[in-house]
C-alpha cells in the first residue's frame, strides 16, 4: 500500500513540499536550542514547564479521541462511522508522533532520552506514560494498517484484529489518564491537585479530538471528494456536543470548588488566570475570556439540533470549540499550575518566537505522518470502491 | 575555561568510575574518589554518619544582610554555582520574606520585624520527596541517611522534578553556566554542571563523606546547625527540644528536613 503515497496530484506534491520547508526552517530553530539549552524559551526558574510540555498534553487528548469513532463502532455495532474509522486512527498515529516530539524537544539532555528505559522507575507517572504512548501508537498502526489491507483486498479483517481493538479502546482512556496523572499527584500545585483532572482531560479530548477530525474529515471531502456519511457527521456531531457540555460542565466544578471553600491555595491560580494580579493584566487572561466567549458561542451553535445540523455553521462552530479547548488545556494549564509559585509569587511566562517556532515544526511532522497516512487510506478506499 | 573544563572532565571520569564500582556517595566530588583503590571503594575513616541527617536554622541568630551572604556564599563557591541575572538563575541557597516562605502560616498580626526579616531557603531534604517520587530516571534518589541527593550525569532534563517540589527548591541549567563562573572555577574539586540538567542543594553529602560539615554550617558560626535526628544526643535533637521550630509547608506530608527556630 506504500506505493499510494508516490502518485497523487500536483496540490499533493506542493502541500508536502510545503510542510518539508516549514520542517526544515523549524529544524534550524530547533538545532539553535540544542546548540544555546533552552535558555532561547520562556521558561524560567519559577515556570519550568512552557508550551512543549502544554501542547503534549494537548495532542495526547487529540490522540485519545479517536476512540470516540472506534468503541460506538464496535462495542455499539454502529456502522455509520466504520468509512471514517481509519482516518480517526492515522491521526491518531500523527498525534502520538507529536507527542513524542514534544516531550524530546523539551529535555534538557535530549541525547540520555534512553535512561528512562535503561533506569526504568515504576513509582515515576512519566514511566507509564511512555509505556502507554508507545502501546497506543502500535496498536494503532497494526489495527489501521490490517483493516485497510483488508478493505483493499475486499475482505474481512482477520478475527485476531477484533481483540486489539477492543484493548485499543480500553488504551485511550488509560494514555490520557495517565497523562492527568503527570499534573494531579503533585503537592503545592494547587491548580493541578484535583481529583477530577483525568475526567477533565477525557472529557476536553473526547470534544477537541473528534472536532479536529471533523474539520479535517470536512476538508477533506472539499478536496477530493470522499464523503465521510452525513449520519455519521452527524452523530459525530452529537458526541462532541455531549463532550463538550461535560467539559465545561467540569471546570465549572473547579470554580465552585475553589471559590466556595474559601481556600486562597484553589483560588489564586483561577484569578491569576481570569483576572490578572496586583492590577496588572498577564496575556493568558485576553486568552482565557477569549476561550469562555468561544466555548459559549460555539455551544450555542451545537446544543440546538437545528443549528447543529447547519453544514455552514458546524465548521466555525467546531472551529471555536477547537481553540477554546486549545486555550483551556494548551495554554491555562500549564501557566496557571505554575503560577502563583511555590512562594506564591508571581512570574509571567510567555513563550519566545524560537519557542513558537520549534513547536510548529512538531506540528507540521504531525500533518506530515497524518498527510502521507490518509493518503494511502483515500487511495486504497478509491481502488476498493468505497469512497 | 580550559582549565575548568579539563578539571570537571576528570573528576567526572574519578566519579563515573567510583559509580560503576558500586560507590555512588563519591558522585559528587573529588576528595572521596582519592580513597579508591583501583576497582574498590573504601568508604573515609573520618566520615560523617547519621541514621537521618536534618538541619536546624537558627532564625534569631541571622540579623544583618552580611549574615545571610557569608552562608549562601560559602555554598555557591563551593559548588560553584553560577550567578546568572535572569529568570533562568540558578539557587543552592536564597533567602526570602517570611510570607514567601511560609506560606500556609502565614499571619498578617505577626510581629513587624518578623514579617520583613529574610529567612534562609534551600533543599528541604523531605522524608517523603516527592522529587524523587517523580524522577523517570532515578537520577533523584533518597540516600539511606535521608539525604536528597542528585546525579547530573543521568538527569534528562525533563523538570518533572521541578514541577514536583513545593518548595521550588531546584534550578535548571538553561544555558551553559560555566559562562558565568571565573575561570578557574572557584571550586575545582567540585564539577560544573552541564546545559539541559536540573541541580540543588546536596546538604554537602560530598564533604560529610570526608568528616566536613556542610559548607553553609561551617560558615554560619553557630547560627546553622546539623546532626542526626534520630539520635537524641544531636546538636539538632537538642536545640528543637528546647526551642520552638516550624517547617515549610508541613501540610503536605514531605516531612521536611529542614527545621526553622523562630
Amino acid at each position: 500500500m506504500v506505493e499510494k503515497l508516490l502518485k497523487g496530484p500536483k496540490c499533493y506534491y506542493m502541500w508536502l513540499l510545503f510542510l518539508v520547508a516549514v520542517i526544515a526552517v523549524c529544524g534550524l530553530v530547533y538545532i539553535q536550542q540544542l546548540m544555546q539549552g533552552l535558555t532561547v524559551t520562556g521558561m524560567s526558574r519559577n515556570v519550568s514547564w512552557g508550551l512543549y510540555i502544554s501542547q503534549f498534553t494537548y495532542f495526547v487528548g487529540v490522540a485519545a479521541s479517536a476512540v470516540m469513532l472506534v468503541l460506538p463502532a464496535y462495542f455499539h455495532h454502529y456502522k455509520q462511522f466504520k468509512r471514517m474509522i481509519i482516518f480517526g486512527e492515522f491521526m491518531a498515529i500523527g498525534a502520538v508522533v507529536m507527542c513524542a516530539l514534544f516531550i524530546v524537544v523539551d529535555l534538557g539532555q535530549p541525547q540520555r532520552m534512553a535512561n528512562v528505559m535503561l533506569h526504568p522507575s515504576p513509582n515515576s507517572v512519566m514511566f507509564y506514560d511512555m509505556i502507554v504512548l508507545i502501546g497506543y501508537l502500535c496498536l494503532n498502526a497494526v489495527i489501521g494498517w490490517v483493516t485497510l489491507e483488508a478493505e483493499r483486498l475486499d475482505v474481512d479483517p482477520p478475527k485476531w484484529i477484533k481483540y486489539l481493538i477492543y484493548l485499543s479502546i480500553i488504551w485511550a482512556f488509560s494514555i490520557h489518564t495517565v497523562t492527568a496523572f503527570l499534573y494531579a499527584g503533585l503537592p503545592g500545585r494547587h491548580y493541578w491537585l484535583t481529583a477530577i483532572m483525568a475526567a477533565r482531560f477525557l472529557s476536553s479530548a473526547f470534544c477537541s479530538g473528534p472536532a479536529i477530525l471533523l474539520l479535517l474529515v470536512l476538508g477533506l471531502k472539499r478536496l477530493t471528494g470522499f464523503d465521510p456519511g452525513k449520519e455519521a457527521v452527524k452523530t459525530l456531531t452529537v458526541i462532541i456536543t455531549y463532550a463538550m457540555c461535560i467539559n465545561v460542565f467540569f471546570y465549572l466544578l473547579e470554580v465552585f470548588t475553589a471559590f466556595y471553600s474559601g481556600i486562597p491555595g484553589h483560588q489564586h491560580p483561577l484569578v491569576y488566570l481570569f483576572a490578572g494580579h496586583g492590577g496588572s493584566v498577564p496575556w493568558v487572561t485576553w486568552c482565557m475570556w477569549a476561550a469562555v466567549i468561544l466555548a459559549i458561542g460555539s455551544l450555542c451553535v451545537l446544543i440546538p439540533p437545528k443549528l447543529r445540523e447547519n453544514m455552514n455553521l458546524l465548521p466555525w462552530a467546531l472551529g471555536a470549540l477547537v481553540i477554546a479547548s486549545w486555550i483551556d488545556k494548551g495554554l491555562g494549564l500549564l501557566i496557571g499550575g505554575f503560577t502563583p509559585t511555590p512562594f506564591e509569587t508571581f512570574t509571567n511566562y510567555m513563550p519566545t518566537l524560537m519557542e513558537v517556532m520549534v513547536a510548529l515544526g512538531v506540528y507540521a511532522i504531525g500533518l506530515l505522518v497524518i498527510s502521507l497516512l490518509w493518503k494511502i487510506a483515500l487511495d486504497v478506499k478509491k481502488e476498493a470502491g468505497n469512497f | 575555561m580550559n582549565n575548568g573544563r579539563r578539571n570537571f572532565l576528570k573528576i567526572a571520569g574519578i566519579s563515573a568510575f567510583a559509580l560503576g564500582s558500586g560507590a555512588a556517595a563519591t558522585l559528587m566530588g573529588g576528595a572521596p574518589a582519592e580513597a579508591a583503590g583501583i576497582g574498590s571503594y573504601e568508604e573515609s575513616s573520618r566520615a560523617l554518619h547519621a541514621k537521618r541527617w536534618a538541619m536546624v536554622i537558627d532564625t534569631r541568630k541571622f540579623r544583618t544582610k552580611a549574615d545571610f551572604d557569608k552562608v549562601i556564599r560559602a555554598c555557591h563557591t563551593y559548588h560553584n554555582v553560577p550567578d546568572i541575572p535572569t529568570e533562568q538563575d540558578i539557587k543552592w541557597m536564597w533567602t526570602d520574606t517570611y510570607d514567601h516562605v511560609f506560606t500556609d502560616d502565614m499571619n498578617e498580626q505577626l510581629p513587624k520585624k518578623m514579617l520583613q526579616d529574610k529567612y534562609l531557603l534551600l533543599c528541604n531534604h523531605c522524608t517523603n520527596p516527592p522529587c524523587v517520587r517523580v524522577c523517570p530516571t532515578q537520577a533523584t534518589f533518597k540516600l539511606e541517611n535521608g539525604i536528597v541527593a542528585m546525579d547530573f550525569h543521568r538527569c534528562i532534563g525533563c523538570r518533572f522534578c521541578m514541577a514536583g517540589c513545593p518548595y521550588g527548591a531546584r534550578s535548571f541549567n538553561y544555558m551553559d553556566p560555566r559562562k558565568y563562573l571565573s575561570d578557574p572555577v572557584p571550586n575545582p574539586k567540585y564539577p560544573t554542571r552541564m546545559p539541559g540538567v536540573v541541580e540543588k542543594c546536596s546538604f554537602c553529602v560530598e564533604r560529610l563523606a570526608v568528616g566536613l560539615q556542610p559548607a553553609c554550617v561551617e560558615a554560619s558560626g553557630g547560627a546553622i546547625l546539623f546532626g542526626d535526628l534520630n539520635d537524641p544526643q544531636s546538636v539538632v535533637r537538642k536545640a528543637l527540644a528546647e526551642n520552638y521550630s516550624i517547617r515549610r509547608k508541613p501540610s503536605l506530608g514531605t516531612q521536611p528536613g529542614v527545621y526553622y527556630l523562630v
